[in-house]
């Protein structure tokens, strides 16, 4: 085994841990729903996206009609157009059929994981962490509905910080060698935290908003740096 | 085929695009620097909105036991790195926080 496929499993295991309680608690809160089964599957299988999934529950609860739960969901999930842009050009060439099962599997921590590896990433560390994430909340999913809330609560819950403890474990690297690394990163968290308490933009657009100013505003610094490398 | 199946396709749709339509669109073309520099910044602002303020309610009947097992992975990995251990020691710490002060 290659470091990088090494490290690729090595970064999967904690999304699987972390994707595994939310999954889970999607297949216990479907079923409550008197969702069927398949339905149930169907939701975790082809739609692939967590906050959206629990909201489409919430939607279909309170009645709204397809196109309102549809269209909520391109909302919340049009985050993952700016990821798959910033990956798109971190993979270089790759063929056609193999961008069209990378694309599917772009999650918020399969993105945050690949986006600090250095240099070119590979097809086979992208698929290898999309794996670990699909299987977690596909079977989650399924092993929710069918036997309940068979973890203790307590766990379950210390698991959920899983997927936060990773996002930090990916920065830190970062952060300690980049003071605007650190700086932006905190402005982005202040600025979702300001948005969320105005609530002024619909759901899952707070953070779009975010990417878009916090990443609008260090691209700024960064062209300075080139521009003095070109100078010097 | 009832009207939820039509509706999670549906939802399956609008999920889907937006991960593909950069990959089709962007790879292969040359970007100029400004998008570029753009682009770079992408993952640290994205991570900052998906950690703050959302870690704080990990653990909704008691933030401090996520606060806790974040700082773990604060320490450790400033100290050691790594993923695992950071990650695993997080929900540890966490678990043992909610178990004891919960």
């Amino acid at each position: 085994m290659t470091k990088e496929v090494q490290d690729a499993f090595k970064s999967g295991i904690p999304i699987f841990i972390g994707y595994l309680p939310a999954a889970i608690a999607f297949g216990i809160l479907s079923k409550g729903c008197g969702i069927s089964l398949l339905e149930c599957f169907l939701f975790s299988a082809v739609v692939f996206a967590g906050a959206s999934q629990f909201i489409a529950l919430n939607l279909l609860m309170t009645g709204m009609g397809p196109g309102g739960i549809i269209l909520t969901t391109l909302l919340v999930n049009f985050r993952h157009f700016l990821m798959s842009a910033y990956l798109s050009t971190r993979m270089g060439r790759i063929a056609k059929k193999y961008v069209f099962m990378i694309a599917f599997g772009i999650t918020d921590e399969v993105f945050s994981v690949l986006s600090f590896k250095k240099g070119q990433l590979s097809k086979s560390v992208v698929f290898i962490l999309e794996i670990f994430a699909y299987s977690a909340w596909v079977t989650g999913t399924m092993a929710g509905y069918i036997m309940g809330g068979f973890l203790p609560e307590i766990l379950t819950k210390s698991m959920g910080v899983a997927l936060y403890a990773l996002l930090l474990a990916m920065l830190l690297p970062e952060i300690k060698t980049s003071v605007k690394a650190l700086v932006l990163t905190i402005a982005s968290g202040v600025l979702n935290t300001i948005l969320i308490k105005l609530d002024i933009f619909p759901n899952g657009w707070t953070i779009i908003v975010c990417i878009l100013i916090i990443a609008l505003a260090g691209s700024f610094f960064t062209m300075d740096k080139v521009r003095e490398e070109v100078y010097e | 085929m009832n009207n939820l199946i039509w509706i999670i396709l549906g939802m399956a749709a609008v999920t889907y695009i937006p991960r593909l339509l950069p990959f089709l669109v962007l790879s292969d073309k040359k970007i100029s620097k400004r998008v570029d520099a753009f682009l770079k910044c992408i993952p640290v602002a994205a991570i900052g909105a998906l950690i703050i303020p959302g870690v704080f309610s990990a653990t909704p009947d008691m933030p401090m036991a996520a606060a806790t097992g974040m700082a773990f992975t604060m320490i450790f990995g400033l100290w050691r790195g790594g993923i695992i251990i950071p990650v695993l020691g997080s929900v540890a710490v966490t678990y043992v926080v909610l178990l004891f002060a919960g």
